[in-house]
Formats: structure tokens, C-alpha cells, sequence
């Protein structure tokens, strides 16, 4: 790794024993990768994890009466450091990805009075040093969307593959502690998906079936996740072109099944104008094709469910549109959900107070669901009391429900999981999903 | 390739972590997840359709193909060192950043790119001593 002088003396101390082990972090991060040099970057997307469940088992008992040392909880989860350091405020501009609860649902989400106390003291300490609590895995719905060739250093696969893919900015999948020593000092190394040469195409996918509705871009992006592995496909014979939407649920299932970290859409993303300005002389590793055979394959690996009585109907995996709480409002307006089941619906803080804003958080919870911000079923871990049997208009929550809450968990269209919220029995499917279309917009969801 | 009983092969490669470790080995083809992925209190593999399901790394020397998963991937192997069950080494073969960040957080020596694939050449059981400074692996075959 070969230093700027003002980067070597960062490391050497001249902005503080802090800022110091995060560029050195950083070194020896960029050295594993065989990265040469590190970039500027102002923008990085993280997770302060020690408020996750899972982490939280590492920090240490905080004395009675005490408050808990967010410094030596940063310093440890965070930067990996045997001491503790006085943190100081972030240089790049930071955003949290999640936090473990709805601070306006923690009753609903049942969740602890310890784990209240551990977000909130999370929250102070994001305060204290200047990351903004935007907590949400999808920071490019609610302005944090960078410039085409912006570096960018950012958590969170679905996120990662979104920027890199729709935007043209470009970040590798960071982790907690680059992530958090990135946003010290301003830094992250210059490797994969920042140099040209990673983000070129090597997989051709011909598509050859009018790929439409949201739930069918999921489960094409799940199938061509489990195919091509971490490499980088390039699409071609897209039909109807895809709405933000569409390429979110695309791309967060791609980046489940098999860790896709860029994509390109011939015609529509930004790097591929033409199946050539993706591929830009890159060997092509092999050429597959999706079609009505490979769609209902896709749909084959989901159905994790025995029963058909469905407790409960998670919705905003990644973290929903105004155009998607739009879509529940419509389809729950006047209808009350089933006794035996819940409705949860997931969306970013700044898009739930525009929502409450029109009504539609009012028609929603009328009906007896409940849209929720900052936090997500399978990573927050929250859930209502008793379920066995979920269900998902999100191929990436229908990949990790299963594994991580060990629910039974079916797959359908938003119209298919608000019905089965409403009626408390399954009745979906990949047949005859898009029935809905005809009640929406041209291009609409489904 | 594998050589006889008590025979030795070099593998040279190049330094992810430096420093020096010797154990037995645990050697599988298949890239292991963090996140659902792995007990990080125990080290063992828990992803129900991996081959080591049920098998821990703690104290061995893990040869693999590289992490897959979530991002979460280098503070589940952070949390294996703080539990005291990391691998004594890690062998891999595809560079990524959770790789990457995953070996410099786990502070055990580390090595890849190397002149022969080591899932061929190491078998688990084999004793293997990584030197992580200077890249190169000696294996002893049992």
C-alpha cells in the first residue's frame, strides 16, 4: 500500500490515536485485498452492529447506575481495537443502515427494555459524533442517491448493488469496521468496484419471457444470483422497462442468492448503453438464458411453508417505496385484517412521515396493520408473539426468514400477501399473480 | 498431487496477514457464510447444506474457497476470536472484501493466491504450518 504523506501522517498520529488505527485498519484491509493505494470518500453507509441482536452478546455488563461506554463499545465492535479511544465526530458524511426497533413500535415489535436502552444509547452516541440515523437499507430513497463514478464506501448488498448498478456510483460491499474507520478518516481502498476494470459485464443472460411484475424482477434476480455467483451479468432482451422498484427487489435478490455487487441492464443502466459498453473486451464467462421455465424454477425454491394459515405478512424487504405503502394502502382500504394474522409493512422514517402525511398510515393501521420504520423483521429480529407461518412480497425476506426466525414462509405479489393478511389463509402463487395489473398504472407494481 | 504419509509439499502464495500459526487442518470446497453461516461462540459450521455442517474450525487451520453471505460477514468472525473459537489460520482462494476485512479482523495469519489449489492439496488431518508474513504454506500429509 503506498500512502499520501497527509494519509501516512494520519496513521502516524496527527489526528489522534483514533483516526490513527482507522487508517491504519484501512492499510492493512487494503494490503489483504492487494489493493495499492486508498481513496477520498464522503460518503459511507454502516452499521453501528453492537445494537443488533447476535452482537450485543460481545459488549460488557454496564454497572448499575451507569451508563453504557459507547466509546468502547465503537472502538471494539467497530474498529476492531484493544483499547478504548475517545471517538471523534466522523469526517465523511455517515449514514446507519438499521437500527433494532421502531422507537414508535417498541411495544408492537415486543422488544426488550434492555434493548430499548441499548438503541437508544446507540442513537446518542450516532448524535455525539455525527452519523445520521437515516436507518434504512435503501439510503437512496430518501436523498442520499450519489453521482455516477461517486466512491462511495457502503454496507449493505442490496444497497451496494442498487448504487452500483442503477446509479453508476461505486462502492464494494464494506463491513462494519471498514465501514466505521472509512468514516474517520475519509478513506477506503482503491479496489474491485471502484476500478474500472471489476465492473465490466463476464455473464450474458438473454431474457427471453415479459419479465413485468416486481415479484417476477425478484425471483429473476434470485435465479440469476444462484447462477452467475459473484460476477457481474449483463441483461439483454428486457421487454418493459423497470421502475425503482422493480430494480430493488432485482437486485436485493441477486445479492442473496448468490452476491451479484453490479449488474447491467443493456439500454437501461448507465455503464451499458450496449451490450459492448458493458462487456468492454472482458472474457464472457458463459451466456444463460431466463425464461418461463427458469421463472417458475425460482418460485420452486421458496416454498418453505406447510400450512396455510398465515400469522403473519411482512412487506418492505428492502425497506418499501412511497409507490409501494401507496400500493397496501389501496388494497386495505375498507378491509380489516384476519384476527388470526398481522401486517407489517417496512419503510424508511422520512417516507412513513410523508405517508402519514397523505393518510395513507392511517388507512393501514385502520385496517389493523401496523407501517413501521428504522428496522426489519429478520435482522432486528422482531416479530409478533406466536408466529409459525410468514409470508413475503420479497424474495430477500423469503431467503432469510426461514434461516434466521425459522418461520414457514410463502412467496406472492403484494396483492397475494395483503389478501392473506386479510383472510389469514395462503392463496397465492406465481399463477395468475399479475390479476391485480389491471386495477394499476401502466408500469405499476404488479 | 497428495504426497505419502509423513512426506511434505510447499505452497507459495501471497500474504493477506502476517504472522506465523501451525495446526491441523479443516479443509472444504465450499465458501462459508457469517451470518447464518457460522456459531461464532463454538466455530462450528451451522448452514444445514454445507459440507462441514457441525464441524468446527476453532484452532485449525481453515482451507476454503472464500466467504459468501451477508456483509456482516467480518464481525461474525470477529466475534469468533473474541470468543476464543477463530481458526488458528485461514488458506482461501477468491478474494473479496469480506474475505479480506473477515482475515484482517480475525488477526490470524492468512494466505492466498497460491501456486497449487489447496483444497487439493490438503486434506483435512494434515498438520499445516502458514506462514502469513512471507506467503508460503508447508503441509505435512498424514
Amino acid at each position: 500500500m503506498q500512502l499520501t504523506d497527509s494519509e501516512q501522517a494520519v496513521r502516524d498520529g496527527s489526528e489522534g490515536e483514533a483516526r490513527a488505527h482507522a487508517m491504519d485498519l484501512l492499510c492493512r484491509y487494503g494490503k489483504a485485498l492487494g489493493a495499492e493505494r486508498l481513496i477520498d470518500t464522503n460518503n459511507v453507509c454502516g452499521g453501528m452492529v453492537g445494537a443488533l441482536p447476535g452482537r450485543r452478546d460481545l459488549l460488557p455488563e454496564v454497572p448499575e447506575g451507569e451508563e453504557r461506554d459507547m466509546d468502547q463499545v465503537y472502538s471494539l465492535l467497530n474498529l476492531d481495537a484493544d483499547k478504548t479511544f475517545d471517538i471523534p465526530p466522523v469526517k465523511a458524511m455517515t449514514y446507519r443502515l438499521i437500527d433494532a426497533m421502531d422507537p414508535d413500535k417498541a411495544d408492537v415489535q415486543r422488544v426488550s427494555p434492555e434493548s430499548q436502552q441499548i438503541s437508544k444509547d446507540v442513537g446518542k452516541f450516532c448524535s455525539k459524533v455525527g452519523i445520521n440515523q437515516c436507518n434504512t437499507c435503501t439510503p437512496y430513497q430518501i436523498g442520499n442517491v450519489p453521482v455516477m463514478g461517486e466512491h462511495c464506501a457502503w454496507m449493505e448488498s442490496s444497497a451496494v448493488i442498487y448504487i452500483n448498478s442503477v446509479i453508476g456510483a461505486r462502492t464494494n460491499v464494506e463491513g462494519a469496521h471498514s465501514a466505521s474507520a472509512a468514516a474517520l478518516v475519509g478513506k477506503i481502498p482503491y479496489w474491485g468496484y471502484h476500478t474500472d476494470d471489476y465492473r465490466r459485464g463476464n455473464y450474458l443472460v438473454e431474457i427471453d419471457h415479459d419479465v413485468e411484475s416486481m415479484l417476477e424482477w425478484g425471483l429473476m434476480g434470485y435465479w440469476i444470483g444462484e447462477k452467475v455467483k459473484n460476477n457481474v451479468p449483463v441483461l439483454t432482451g428486457i421487454g418493459a422497462p423497470p421502475n425503482p422498484n422493480k430494480l430493488k427487489h432485482f437486485g436485493a435478490a441477486a445479492a442473496s442468492s448468490g452476491g451479484i455487487e453490479m449488474y447491467h441492464i443493456a439500454g437501461v443502466t448507465p455503464e451499458a448503453r450496449t451490450v459492448d459498453d458493458a462487456v468492454r473486451g472482458r472474457e464472457i464467462r458463459e451466456k444463460l438464458v431466463f425464461g418461463k421455465k427458469q421463472l417458475e424454477e425460482a418460485y420452486s425454491w421458496f416454498s418453505t411453508a406447510k400450512s396455510r394459515d398465515v400469522d403473519f405478512v411482512v412487506i418492505g424487504c428492502p425497506h418499501a417505496s412511497l409507490e409501494q405503502v401507496k400500493l397496501v394502502a389501496s388494497l386495505l382500504e375498507g378491509r380489516t385484517l384476519s384476527a388470526n394474522s398481522n401486517l407489517w409493512i417496512f419503510t424508511p422514517k422520512a417516507l412513513k412521515s410523508m405517508a402519514d402525511r397523505i393518510g395513507y398510515t392511517a388507512t393501514i393501521e385502520k385496517a389493523g396493520a401496523h407501517l413501521m420504520s428504522d428496522s426489519c423483521s429478520a435482522l432486528s429480529r422482531v416479530y409478533p408473539e406466536g408466529v409459525q407461518v410468514a409470508a413475503t412480497d420479497s424474495c430477500k425476506q423469503a431467503h432469510y426468514l426461514p434461516a434466521i426466525l425459522k418461520f414457514g414462509t410463502w412467496l406472492g405479489s403484494t396483492e397475494q400477501c395483503v389478501d392473506a393478511a386479510v383472510t389469514g389463509k395462503w392463496n397465492g402463487g406465481l399463477a395468475g399473480h399479475k390479476d391485480a395489473g389491471k386495477m394499476i398504472a401502466p408500469g405499476a407494481l404488479q | 498431487m497428495i504426497g505419502a504419509a509423513g512426506t511434505k509439499t510447499i505452497l507459495k502464495g501471497r500474504s493477506v496477514v502476517d504472522g506465523v500459526a501451525e495446526a491441523e487442518a479443516i479443509v472444504t470446497t465450499q465458501a462459508i457464510s457469517g451470518f447464518g453461516g457460522i456459531d461464532s461462540k463454538t466455530g462450528e459450521v451451522i448452514e444445514v447444506r454445507h459440507e462441514l455442517c457441525g464441524q468446527s474450525f476453532k484452532g485449525k487451520i481453515l482451507v476454503f474457497p472464500g466467504a459468501k453471505g451477508s456483509s456482516g460477514w467480518a464481525s461474525h468472525f470477529q466475534s469468533t476470536r473474541l470468543a476464543g473459537a477463530a481458526p488458528a489460520a485461514m488458506i482461501f482462494k477468491i478474494m473479496t472484501t469480506k474475505m479480506a476485512l473477515g482475515a484482517v479482523v480475525t488477526r490470524v495469519p492468512a494466505v492466498t493466491d497460491l501456486d497449487q489449489d489447496p483444497a487439493e492439496v490438503i486434506k483435512s488431518g494434515d498438520w499445516v504450518k502458514v506462514d502469513g508474513t512471507n506467503g508460503i504454506v508447508e503441509v505435512t500429509h498424514k
